[in-house]
């Protein structure tokens, strides 16, 4: 399995979910090279999660233009695939055929599809639960699944809503560590939404930090860190410090539900840090 | 990565299956001990009952309504070929009003489960003419079809259609919509999406449908075939009255009872195998 890539352009790109409210943000400008990772870490309501519906071609923008390669992107393509919060597997399935339904959809010979799904199979090491029923598969072996289901298109781009909050932090950092090794071995761009900065750090090359009302991102950070990068490590930790430093004074401290972790960024890592 | 996920599929699944299907043969078997048990307390009942009409002086002559008496009715009525002629004729009229009700029922449940406006638009009309008991539309299916079997088919399609349509609507209303956007986001069209992706999340909730309009229809079947037809349980039930038959009666009431609790265990069996609902049915 063999993917490259993507460009990606967004220029002044504005949404707002219905003529007279609000926009969620507005002139937002982006550049990701080829094969990048980028982090989008942001307080909830910041319009992180809606960028990347947009740029996924799901919702569609209310100004600006985003461009794969020079050419505008203008709806769902399995060259660029989302993985949600949820896996969202289809339970009447059994796992080979939640893996191969995109390329169900996009009439593949079976034979084609077979060896294809096997091989993201493989990729996260599933493979002997082919014949298995989804609903037998625990949260953290359901979230490689959809992450297989996304591998098996062979995508340009996968983008990443939350993918592993849901799941315990054991199965989360294992899935973090799996997903930036396959798209750097495999050469595709990813783009995570996250409200978890050591995710951030752990998983992209860059990290923006998305704050506003409208949104608007307002610092970067590189992530020049070497894989495999480990919680404990001195230079992950060190720029954990700095990634929260930056992200209090552009996005303020949290206050209210935030400063107890119901809203907002996660920066209680603690107890992943000791044992993963 | 982990290694959770590398070994013991195979012998977790077997492991599971074996509890599962020892339980499954105790369930099964509880089930026909529940099921034989309860027809004999019927039978013991109606035995009962048969008895003291039969020696009681006063209502001796209605002694055919008796168990033995019905019983013994069964091969005499299959001898004369009234048994089979009358349940094919209402088997026809039962199948033809469902499909057509399935045929109606399901695509307009999908309209209404995924189209707003449809949805606001048809609920008062819908729900008026669900309200209408379909025996009084009788006299103007009369008027409108050239035959009373279309006339019954008719009857028995506008009874059935409202619990396949509101059901499936049901279904799709349960049907998480994330479902949809990942099948949009790798590609699926209008119609793959209809065949892959709805239609097997719904499989269940049309089945109930399906089978709550059986139940439904039969019900109205046989008062129809009372009305003016020449075939049909129904039928066969009245001319049983009329010629004060009354162990012929109540074989065909009996038989109404059988084939309907037949029919409505194999829609069980169908929703069973269809459903991917875990602990349904």
């Amino acid at each position: 399995m063999s993917i490259r890539g993507v460009e990606i352009n967004i220029h002044g790109l504005g949404y707002r979910y219905n003529t007279r409210g609000n926009p969620t943000f507005t002139n937002l400008q982006l550049q990701s090279g080829r094969g990048e990772a980028l982090a989008i870490i942001g307080r909830s309501g910041c319009g992180k999660s809606t960028l990347l519906h947009i740029i996924a071609g799901l919702n569609r923008p209310t100004e600006g233009v985003i461009e794969f390669d020079g050419k505008k992107v203008d709806g769902p393509s399995s060259r660029w695939v989302m993985m949600f919060q949820a896996p969202h597997l289809y339970p009447w399935m059994k796992v080979s055929q939640n893996v191969g339904v995109g390329l169900k959809f996009a009439g593949w010979p079976e034979k084609e599809k077979a060896e294809r799904v096997a091989e993201a199979l493989r990729l996260v090491e599933l493979q002997d639960y082919a014949d298995v029923s989804v609903q037998d598969l625990s949260g953290g072996q359901q979230q490689r699944v959809a992450l297989a289901r996304s591998l098996v298109m062979e995508p340009e781009l996968l983008l990443l809503d939350e993918p592993f909050s849901a799941l315990d932090a054991f199965t989360r950092s294992s899935l973090q560590r799996d997903v930036r090794s396959i798209a750097k071995k495999l050469g595709f761009n990813l783009i995570i939404v996250t409200h978890d900065i050591d995710e951030a750090i752990l998983m992209a090359d860059r990290a923006l930090i998305m704050a506003g009302a409208p949104g608007k991102i307002v610092t970067e950070f590189e992530v020049p860190l070497p894989d495999p990068r480990q919680r404990q490590d001195p230079a992950v930790q060190a720029m954990r410090s700095r990634l929260m430093d930056a992200f209090h004074s552009a996005a303020g401290k949290p206050t209210g539900a935030d400063a107890h972790g119901e809203e907002g960024v996660d920066t209680d890592s603690e107890s992943v840090t000791q044992h993963a | 990565m982990s290694n959770q996920a590398t070994s013991g599929a195979a012998t977790a699944a077997s492991g599971v299956t074996g509890g599962a299907g020892a339980r499954y043969a105790m369930a099964a078997s509880r089930g026909t001990a529940n099921f034989v048990l309860g027809l004999l307390i019927l039978a013991v009942l109606w035995g009962i009952g048969g008895y003291m009409i039969a020696s009681n002086p006063k209502t001796a002559n209605f002694s055919g309504f008796g168990l033995l008496p019905t019983l013994q009715a069964f091969p005499e009525l299959w001898d004369m070929g009234k048994l089979q002629k009358a349940t094919y004729a209402s088997g026809y009229r039962l199948a033809s009003g469902m499909l057509i009700a399935i045929l109606i029922g399901v695509p307009l449940g999908i309209l209404m489960g995924r189209v707003q406006w449809f949805r606001k638009l048809s609920n008062s009309p819908f729900q008026l003419l669900r309200m209408i008991s379909p025996l009084s539309w009788m006299p103007i299916a009369v008027l409108v079809f050239s035959s009373w079997d279309g006339s019954i088919v008719f009857l028995v399609a506008f009874a059935s259609v409202w619990p396949v349509m509101y059901q499936t609507a049901a279904g799709l209303a349960k049907v998480d919509p994330a479902w949809f956007k990942v099948a949009r986001n790798l590609g699926a069209s209008q119609a793959q999406m209809l065949t892959q992706i709805i239609l097997p999340a719904i499989s269940f909730d049309i089945f109930t449908g399906i089978r709550l309009a059986l139940g439904v229809a039969w019900v109205v079947l046989v008062p129809a075939e009372l009305l003016g037809v020449t075939s049909g349980l129904g039928y066969a039930i009245k001319d049983a009255r009329e010629t004060l038959a009354y162990d012929h009666l109540t074989a065909m009431v009996l038989t109404i009872g059988i084939i309907g609790y037949a029919l409505d265990t194999i829609c069980a069996q169908l929703i069973k195998k269809f459903s991917w609902h875990r602990g349904d049915v």
